[in-house]
Parts: structure tokens; C-alpha cells; sequence
């Protein structure tokens, strides 16, 4: 807060060094750049870094969050980083990708491409309030409505009687086979949709020329898909990557809502092992060395992620 | 986040980098300011284990005066606290009761934070105390259990209420129980008919015959939730009968070298997993909530259901007289029964403005003729308190009496062991769920069952 009342001085009055002209002009220009920052720094600065830094401290201490803490170095990371009960939902996070990323980018690209031919009218419109409506919806709210999908008795099961396929049906989020698929769709619901509304948007921007030139040149819809509107979606399609990764890679309220890791450890996942150390078992300071480990692995997933989608401009 | 400071040719940085470089020395120097403020986490809290009453100090028992407000922090569902601060006061105008509800989850995991802050509740649900009275959050009640004559109630009572060292069973009282909860199985009275039951399983052999009987005639065993470990409720029944009772409450009180990785422990987890092949569990069992169980048991859908005396007044609601009580039979016939039972724990928080006016409303909770009649028509419950205090009379025939009639065949010639997903914080959701929902589908066996929990409470517990 003291940095804006810290308001520079004029060059030259301190009599220091002669400082070179403009140079005052340009400082000043970024101090008002700064002022007109503020109002999201400081949010940011108290609730994404300190936050922040605070998991970093807490994480090299053995705390349960109300009593004296004991700085214990390390041990906690050493925890983390040797302990096999953090490999499987580490894998579990990795497998989520294919849900959380592979499906909803590839279909949203089919359907944005197939939106994009659509005339603007009521069925277009009506595919994008129907896809971007899973965004809309808390994902608490949209997990417990698929948790009823699922159940014994759910919608699920009762189309798979209603056809035929009734030997089929079983609760799904207590089957050991079928509850990490049946979360990962969940996912995959959810996400299609803003990989669509961001891939249609992507689509919009692309020159319309290209598409008069592919059609004169006698392209049909799949040879233009590959030639025109995949290399045009360049940055859309990492932007989608990298949100769904993150996504997949630190999720946490689907399975809280749906399954609580279950059945057995079978959708077991970091976040909800961090929940779970930190508010349940009240082990602060490994929850927290937890977390930074996600955070890191995230980064090292992602920053590649980003450059493969710039690299090629 | 992601992307580097672009340079100018012969080194010199554009003007948006500068501004930006800005941006990060003033980020650095907020979260500097922001961080600098704490020293180690924790450091602020009360001393471990200070208490407000400390013993010997005589305490007021009279009503309080003047105009005075108490906060509870109890369960969401669980309309008993409401019902009690209602008739109280109405017995005393002058005290207010403000109540806030969470869900059960929600309250367990918020609890330690919300007694350490400065506007800590006058009283609060709190299923496991240990860990809270380490830290010096709760009050310590014993003298007021002097003054109040707490100390002459049946001594099992108020026993698993104590804690010494982070171990429970003697040292200061730092809970009162409001409804002493028992479990056993809850039957369909026309669905045992129909196997040819007519009275209650006397040995666990017997209880397992009928099991196979319903399973024949197509009807379903056992209604049990599991989707958050439910299933511990028929294994600790089981365990119960195999394992002397002392050696489970060392384990669920912490005392140091307890094991439960015992031969009684992986014969009780076999027979879970033998059931669960046989078939006695519902298929979707893993994935069964606790309402859907209740609601399914209520239409009949099942022989047994494992639960607490808490349900009874809703079964009597639901069932009418079709649905009867027992507790767990014995493994041999004739021996003395062991149920798993607890009371509801309520603390008071060593931060409360109104540690005296609270220890009187649980006094009077115990004592007084309508609230005892209110824990028992809420709750199902036995009200506890003094035992020369008659039980308040319920409708006969009702579930409710057969429940009030086991809490005392318990009480004279039983034992009660407390709840094994009560041992520690993190006993419940990070072992006996996954590992029983994996020992009913054949995914893991009564040994490795034993094994896993022993390991992770012995991890637990070393942390």
C-alpha cells in the first residue's frame, strides 16, 4: 500500500547523477501504469501469492493448523517424494488428461468446424447454448446431477434397460472397472464446451479468403478442416490444451462430489489428497508439500505446452 | 506467468518491460508486506492443554442471570440441540440461544479453526476430541463434573470423554455426551417371517444362517451404504464378538503400542469379504448412500440394516411395528453382548465467553425431566445422566423401546466399545473406506485388511 503514496520525484532534484532527458517522462509513464494495475495487483498479491508463499513456509513445518508448529526442514517433501501412496493418484491425474483434454479438444474441434458451416439461426444457436451450458452450471451442482445419472436407479441405467442392455447397467461410481471412466466424462462434458466456444471464436477470426481460395481450389470439408481451419487454430487449440491440462492435472470437485476417491483408491487424485491431509487428517505442512509438488509438475507439464503452441509464429 | 521479457537489440529493455519489471518489484514487495506479518504458523495459538476450569476451582451451579446469549455449533439434520435450546429457553427468558449448522463433514473440518478464532461458539458438536483438547481449544469441565456430580454418573460414560496426554480414557473432562447411542441391526419384521425367523439371531452362526436363507429365497440381506465406509458398522460388530473389548477401545483411545492387526480382526474382515462374495450386500453397495440405505430399508427393500439408535424414532415413523431391534449377537450363545456405542460428544470451548451458563444447560440437559424426554423422543437415545433418574416412558412395541431396552441390557451385564472410525482424524476416510470397499468385492483380504489399518493408524498417530 505504501507504493502509491511513494510518488517519484522530479529528475534531477535529488543533484545526483544528470539523468538522461525523457527518461522522467517514461518512469512516470509506468508508475501510472502501475496505478491503473493496482486494483488487480493487490488482490492478487493477497490472494495468489501470499497464499502462495504461505504453502511454501507451511510446507516445511509439521503443523496441524491450530497448535505450535515444528519446523521440520524437508521431511515433508521427502514424504511427498518417496511415499508409494502418492504415485497412484498421480497416475489417476495423468490418465485424467484423456478425459479432460484429448476428448473435449477433438470433439470441440469437429463441432466448432461444424458450427461454423451451420447458417446463423436457432439450431445454431441452440448447439452453443446446449454446449457452453455445462460452464454455466457450479461444477458441484453438475457433479451431483451426474452422481444421479449414475446411480442404481439413475438415467443411465434406465436408458441401457430401456434398450435392451439391461444386464449392462450397474452403479456406475461404486464399480471398481467403470467409476474412473464414468468421472473422466464427467469432465469431458464440462470441458467441451468452452474448448468449442473458444475454437468457434478461433474459427471466426481465420480469413475468410482462405476458405474462397481452398474452395476454388476444389477442396472438400475434411481437406479444408486439415488445411485451413486446423493451422488457423493454432493458438486456440494450445490455449484449450493447457487449460483442460491444468484442469485435469489439479482436479478436485468432480471427484469430491462424485466418488470421494472411490471405490477403493480407484479415483483417488492429488487435490482431493491434499483436501483430505489438510482438512481431514490436519496434516498442514505435508498437505502443503503436496501441493507445491502439484504445482511445480503442473508448470513443468504445461510451460512445454505453451511454447509447442507459439513456437511455430 | 509463461512468458520471458523480450529484449532490445543492444540490450536495452523496451518500455514495457520496464513497466512490467515494475509490476514485479511491486508484487514482490506486496506479498513481502503480507508475509513478513507471520512468523512460524501457530505461534499465536493458546499453550497446550490450558483450561479455563482447572480442578479444584470451586465454579457457580446456578442459573445464569441477567440477559445472556449462548452460540452452539451443532450438525445440519440433527434437530436434538434446537429442541433443548427451545424448552430451555423457556424455562429461562433470560438466556438466548443462537444455533448455526453445518454439515457434519463441514463442522468436523472447520471445528478447530472456528473454536481458536475470537468468536469461538459457547458449544459445539464434536466427534473426536483428542486432538483438540492437545491444543488446548476445549475447556476443561471437571469441576464442574465435581460441582454438578458429574463424577457419580456410570463411570463409561464419561470415560471416553477424557484425554491425558492425547489418550482418552482418563484425565480431564473436556466433553459431555447429549443422547448416549448405541448400535446393532435394525430388522424387516414381515421379510423375517418369511425365512422362518422368529426372534432375533442369538450367535453370530445363527445371524449368518439367516443371511443365507434370505439370500435363498430372494431377498436382500443386507442393506448397507458403503460409498463412505458404512460397511465398518457390520465389521466392528463382528469385531466386537472376536476381540476383547478393552484391546478395541486402547486402539480407538490411541494408548500407545494398541494393534488391531490380530487374529480376531482378519477373522471379522474375512467374514465381510465372505459375505460380500455370498452376495448378503447390495451390488451397488460401494456406491449406496446413507439416505438411499434409509430409504430403501424403510420400503422394505432389505432383512438387515447395521445402524444406531439414532434412526429408531425415523424407522418408527417410516415402519410402524414392522421393524424390530437387536443388538449384535454374541459369537457364542449366552455370552455378554458388545455393541459399538458413543455418545454424542458436545464441547465447550476453552475460548467461550460463557463456559458457566453452558455447563449449566448440559447440566440441565441430563437432569431435567422434559430434556431427557426430548434426547429420548429425538434421538431414540438413552439421556444418560444420573442412573437413579428414570428412562422417560416411550410407546411400547415402538423400535424406540426395544433400542432404550438394549442400552440398558447393555448397560448391566454388557459392554460398550466405542466407533473404530473414531481413532483418528483420518483413520475413516483414508483407510476403512477404500479398503472396505475393496474387501467386499474380493480385492483385498482379512489379513491385508488388518494390516492396512494397523499401518496407517501406527503412520497416523507417529505424524
Amino acid at each position: 500500500m505504501t507504493l502509491t503514496t511513494d510518488r517519484p520525484q522530479a529528475p534531477g532534484r535529488r543533484g545526483s547523477a544528470p539523468r538522461r532527458p525523457g527518461a522522467g517522462r517514461r518512469r512516470r509513464r509506468a508508475w501510472a501504469g502501475l496505478l491503473f494495475t493496482l486494483p488487480a495487483l493487490v488482490p492478487y498479491a493477497l490472494f495468489v501469492l501470499r497464499p502462495l508463499l504461505t504453502s511454501v513456509q507451511y510446507s516445511l513445518y509439521d503443523w496441524n493448523g491450530i497448535g505450535v508448529a515444528r519446523f521440520v526442514g524437508l521431511d515433508n517433501y521427502r514424504a511427498v517424494l518417496t511415499s508409494s501412496d502418492e504415485l497412484t493418484p498421480l497416475l489417476h491425474a495423468f490418465e485424467l488428461i484423456g478425459f479432460f483434454t484429448v476428448i473435449p479438444v477433438a470433439l470441440g474441434l469437429v463441432t466448432a468446424a461444424l458450427l461454423h458451416g451451420l447458417p446463423d439461426g436457432p439450431l445454431a444457436r441452440t448447439a452453443r447454448v446446449v454446449l457452453f451450458v455445462p460452464q454455466v452450471i457450479p461444477l458441484v451442482a453438475a457433479a451431483l446431477a451426474w452422481s444421479w445419472v449414475y446411480s442404481s436407479d439413475g438415467a443411465f441405467n434406465q436408458l441401457l434397460r430401456a434398450v435392451g442392455l439391461g444386464g449392462w447397467s450397474r452403479a456406475w461410481l461404486g464399480d471398481f472397472t467403470w467409476a474412473f471412466p464414468a468421472v473422466g466424462v464427467i469432465g469431458a462434458w464440462v470441458l467441451l464446451g468452452l474448448c468449442t466456444l473458444l475454437l468457434m471464436t478461433g474459427i471466426n477470426k481465420i480469413d475468410p479468403t482462405l476458405y474462397d481460395a481452398a474452395r476454388i481450389d476444389g477442396t472438400g470439408p475434411v481437406q479444408e478442416f486439415f488445411a485451413v481451419t486446423l493451422p488457423g487454430l493454432r493458438r486456440e487449440i494450445g490455449v484449450c490444451v493447457t487449460v483442460t491440462v491444468i484442469a485435469a492435472l489439479a482436479s478436485f470437485d468432480i471427484v469430491y462430489v462424485t466418488t470421494q476417491g472411490g471405490p477403493g483408491d480407484q479415483t483417488m487424485v492429488p487435490g482431493l489428497q491434499i483436501f483430505q491431509l489438510a482438512f481431514t487428517q490436519r496434516d498442514v505442512g505435508l498437505a502443503s508439500a503436496n501441493a507445491i509438488v502439484l504445482m511445480v509438475l503442473v508448470l513443468l507439464v504445461v510451460t512445454p505446452l505453451q511454447r509447442i503452441s507459439k513456437g511455430a509464429e | 506467468m509463461f512468458t520471458t521479457l523480450p529484449a532490445l537489440p543492444g540490450g536495452r529493455r523496451s518500455p514495457s518491460a520496464r513497466s512490467r519489471r515494475w509490476v514485479l518489484a511491486a508484487a514482490v514487495a506486496v506479498t513481502a508486506v503480507t508475509a513478513a506479518a507471520c512468523g512460524a504458523p501457530g505461534s499465536g495459538a493458546p499453550a497446550a492443554q490450558t483450561s479455563s476450569g482447572a480442578t479444584g476451582q470451586t465454579v457457580a451451579t446456578t442459573a445464569p442471570k441477567g440477559p445472556v446469549t449462548l452460540n452452539f455449533y451443532v450438525e445440519t439434520g440433527f434437530p436434538l440441540p434446537e429442541k433443548l435450546a427451545a424448552e430451555f429457553q423457556k424455562e429461562y427468558p433470560n438466556v438466548k440461544i443462537k444455533i448455526r449448522e453445518d454439515q457434519f463433514a463441514v463442522l468436523t473440518q472447520n471445528a478447530p479453526r472456528v473454536m481458536a478464532g475470537n468468536d469461538a461458539p459457547d458449544l459445539i458438536r464434536l466427534p473426536t476430541i483428542v486432538a483438540s483438547a492437545k491444543d488446548g481449544l476445549l475447556a476443561d469441565l471437571d469441576s464442574y463434573a465435581k460441582a454438578y456430580g458429574w463424577d457419580g454418573y456410570p463411570a463409561g460414560l464419561l470415560n471416553q470423554m477424557r484425554v491425558s496426554q492425547g489418550v482418552r480414557g482418563s484425565g480431564p473432562l473436556y466433553a459431555m455426551g447429549v443422547g448416549y447411542n448405541i448400535t446393532g441391526v435394525f430388522y424387516n419384521k414381515s421379510l423375517a417371517a418369511r425365512i422362518g425367523m422368529t426372534r432375533p439371531p442369538q450367535t453370530v452362526a445363527e445371524m449368518e444362517s439367516d443371511l443365507a436363507k434370505a439370500k435363498a429365497a430372494g431377498i436382500q440381506p443386507i442393506v448397507q451404504f458403503n460409498d463412505i465406509g458404512g460397511i465398518n458398522f457390520p465389521f466392528q460388530a463382528l469385531l466386537n464378538q472376536y476381540e476383547d473389548p478393552s484391546k478395541i477401545a486402547d486402539w480407538v483411545f490411541d494408548k500407545p503400542g494398541a494393534n488391531l492387526d490380530t487374529p480376531a480382526a482378519v477373522k471379522a474382515a474375512d467374514q465381510i469379504a465372505a459375505w460380500g462374495k455370498a452376495g448378503y450386500f447390495t451390488k451397488d453397495a460401494n456406491a449406496l448412500t446413507y439416505t438411499d440405505m434409509m430409504s430403501r430399508f424403510g420400503k422394505g427393500q432389505g432383512l438387515f440394516m447395521f445402524n444406531g439408535d439414532w434412526e429408531s424414532q425415523n424407522l418408527d415413523k417410516a415402519m410402524g411395528t414392522n421393524v424390530g431391534f437387536f443388538l449384535a449377537p454374541p459369537a457364542t450363545a449366552g455370552a455378554r453382548p458388545v455393541a459399538m456405542s458413543a455418545p454424542g460428544t458436545y464441547a465447550i470451548p476453552a475460548k467461550s465467553k460463557n463456559i458457566a451458563a453452558t455447563a449449566f444447560f448440559l447440566n440441565w440437559v441430563h437432569t431435567n425431566p422434559k430434556a431427557r424426554q426430548i434426547v429420548v423422543d429425538v434421538t431414540g437415545a438413552s439421556p444418560g445422566g444420573p442412573s437413579s433418574l428414570p428412562i422417560p416412558p416411550v410407546k411400547s412395541g415402538s423400535v424406540v423401546a426395544q433400542t432404550l431396552q438394549a442400552t440398558r441390557e447393555l448397560g448391566q451385564k454388557g459392554v460398550a466399545v466405542d466407533f473404530t472410525a473414531n481413532a483418528t482424524a483420518g483413520i475413516y476416510a483414508n483407510t476403512i473406506k477404500p479398503e472396505l470397499q475393496k474387501l467386499i468385492t474380493g480385492r483385498e483380504t482379512g489379513a491385508g485388511f488388518a494390516k492396512a489399518l494397523q499401518a496407517d493408524y501406527a503412520k497416523e498417530l507417529a505424524q
